[in-house]
């Protein structure tokens, strides 16, 4: 049970390879992790530590790509507050601490031949490793306010990719949950798999559910410590077996979720 | 060099331990460091019956420190007992168990309940500012706080730490009503009673409104308050409130601490109690402390 020296896990000061912006106020860094990049699973995060020392907390940010031969662990980042603004400042060579992969990502259901993954704003990073993944039949639907991202990227994995913007300026105009509608879901077995703002994601889920599709959600909370120890990140979910919600971490019984069981609040 | 300290009759390899709350039961942070060399693993406050805590958001950042609203979610004392106890034993550690209540009947349910197995302390958590009832309800009032701690004392086999709150106006008389209720000890401090609000939605942070504050930004708050009640009291105290480093922790035992416990400076550092033990070492090192009696309420 207690753990040899060699098999602690710590903080690791990592170097920044890339820092670019690549859509207004979205920042994608690559970061040269070491071997971490063979353990990790789609939906996974990483604790980014700011080397402002008064800023305590790690951001807790999605894992978006990783390259194995390379060692390079990549990011998406949106410029929302202090520490993200800090990021968007670091240049390569630059290094940082972080500790990871941290949580649950996604089940990838082998035998699923048929896979819907959707994404809106910057709960689009996540699904691009995921998407490289998955074998088989993969539809993708983005939805952006406007100015979209890594689109190109997932084109890379499928030719089925879908999206749109709030206003317009790229792709189809309204929310990703009426592209969604325009299309017609004929296959029988699909899994869902879905990151993005709460009120979408509350949408999502009541569409899977008419679809009757099982469907993966990724949530987000203040986070702490990350690890599962403060309790200070949860979200309600219904345990199956009594019918009554219960408080469950989103750090370490997520961030991955069955959608169906998550209870979203007004 | 000798760090090692006695409290209440119990000897703790070094005077560092875990600040309630942080650190869950030492499962989580087990994973980052060897619990092994820590003085104590104080866990996460425990009631008589599982607790759900507060809503979402519980957290929020502020400059050198943070915000939390937890509100004491547990598992409640059977689940504790059954899942915690026999993980933490695996380590040569001790275990001291923070504990919640509602009423002073529930406090001293779980301290009788726990008298029945295998832990080293116990620590009366009359100061969490996240409850309603219980919790800061009785640490504000010395008659309150002597009558809790004197209750409670009845049912506890192991000795009885109190952790006062310092949201109060002089913590010297609420030490000295733990100590006329029969306390062995002194833990301090809780966290302070903050806020913080996000001005583009124009509401607080917390979805409780207001949570407590700790973090380096409290340290020389908690510094005066273990100064002020080391010169009141005659009962050993363990000192926290921002502890970062090796040379935080020597502070607050010139200031008259016994021990010292790490909180909020885990989730900037996981290993962070284990480089306070290596800092504490150093500095006894390179200044020729032989003892930690030597500079223990030197101030
Ligand atoms: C599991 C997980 C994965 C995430 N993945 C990504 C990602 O891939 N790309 C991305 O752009 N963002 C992601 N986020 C959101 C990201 O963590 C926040 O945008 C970021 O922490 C904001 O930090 P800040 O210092 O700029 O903001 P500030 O508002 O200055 O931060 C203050 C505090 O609040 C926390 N906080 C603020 N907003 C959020 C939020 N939305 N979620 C969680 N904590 C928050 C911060 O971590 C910090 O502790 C993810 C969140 C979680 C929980
Ligand atoms: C997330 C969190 C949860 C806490 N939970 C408890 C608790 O259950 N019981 C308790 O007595 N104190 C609790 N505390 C208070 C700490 O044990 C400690 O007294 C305080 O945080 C000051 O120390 P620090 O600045 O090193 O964190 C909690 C603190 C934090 C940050
Ligand atoms: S952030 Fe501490 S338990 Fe999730």
């Amino acid at each position: 049970m207690c753990l040899t020296k060699e098999q602690w896990k710590n903080k690791k000061r990592v170097e920044i390879l890339k820092n670019i912006e690549i859509a207004q106020n979205v920042y994608k860094m690559d970061l040269q992790v070491g071997e971490m990049v063979k353990k990790i699973q789609p939906g996974q995060f990483i604790n980014l530590y700011c080397n402002q020392g008064q800023r305590l907390l790690p951001r807790p940010i999605s894992i978006c790509q990783v390259d194995e031969k390379r060692e390079i662990l990549t990011i998406v980042y949106g410029v929302v507050g202090k520490g993200t603004r800090e990021f968007a400042q670091y240049q390569s060579q630059d290094k940082v601490d972080i500790i990871g992969p941290l949580g649950n990502g996604y089940d990838e259901l082998k035998k699923e031949q048929h896979s819907i993954l959707i994404g809106g704003g910057l709960g689009v990073p996540p699904l691009v490793e995921l998407a490289k993944r998955l074998s088989g039949n993969v539809e993708v639907y983005l939805g952006f306010r406007s100015d979209p991202f890594l689109v190109d990227t997932f084109k890379q994995y499928t030719n089925q990719v879908y999206v749109a913007t709030d206003d317009g300026s790229y792709g189809y105009k309204g929310t990703v949950l009426d592209l969604l509608n325009q299309k017609k879901h004929v296959k029988e077995q699909a899994m869902i798999y879905s990151c993005g703002p709460k009120p979408m994601l509350k949408n999502i889920v009541k569409w899977a559910k008419e679809k009757q599709y099982p469907i993966q959600v990724s949530l987000e909370e203040r986070m702490a410590c990350g690890v599962g120890a403060c309790v200070g990140c949860v979200c309600k979910i219904q345990n199956v077996e009594t019918g009554e919600w219960e408080y469950r971490r989103v750090c370490k019984d997520g961030p991955v979720f069955n959608g169906r069981e998550v209870v979203w609040d007004e | 060099m000798n760090s090692k300290i006695t409290i209440a009759g119990v000897e703790f390899k070094n005077p560092v331990m875990t600040a309630s709350g942080t650190f869950g039961s030492g499962r989580e942070y087990g994973e980052y460091m060897d619990l092994n060399q820590l003085g104590a693993v104080v866990v996460k406050g425990v009631a008589i019956t599982p607790w759900k805590g507060n809503p979402a958001p519980r957290i929020a950042e502020t400059y050198g420190g943070m915000l939390n609203s937890v509100g004491l979610q547990n598992p409640g004392v059977e689940a504790f007992i059954e899942n915690d106890i026999p993980f933490l034993r695996q380590y040569d550690t001790k275990i001291i168990v923070n504990i919640a209540g509602r009423t002073i009947e529930e406090y001293c349910q779980v301290a009788e309940r726990l008298g029945e197995v295998d832990v080293d302390l116990l620590e009366l958590n009359i100061s969490c500012p996240n409850v309603k009832e219980g919790g800061v309800a009785f640490g504000t009032d010395p008659f309150m706080v002597e009558k809790v701690t004197k209750e409670v004392k009845k049912y506890s086999k192991q000795p009885l730490i109190v952790k006062l709150s310092p949201n109060v106006t002089d913590i010297t008389e609420m030490a000295r009503a733990a100590e006329s209720g029969g306390a062995d000890g002194l833990s301090l401090i809780n966290t302070l009673l903050g806020m913080a609000i996000d001005i583009y939605r124009r509401k607080p942070v917390l979805a409780m409104k207001v949570g407590g504050f700790s973090g380096p930004a409290i340290k020389p708050v908690a510094l005066r308050m273990v100064y002020q009640v080391n010169k009141a009291v005659n009962l050993p105290i363990i000192g926290m409130g921002g502890i970062m480093t090796g040379e935080d922790a020597i502070e607050f035992i010139m200031a008259g601490a016994t021990g010292v416990a790490v909180g909020t400076a885990h989730f900037n550092n996981p290993r962070a109690s284990l480089e306070v033990v290596e800092g504490i070492q150093k500095y006894m090192d390179t200044y020729g402390v032989k003892d930690l009696a030597e500079i223990r309420g030197i101030i």
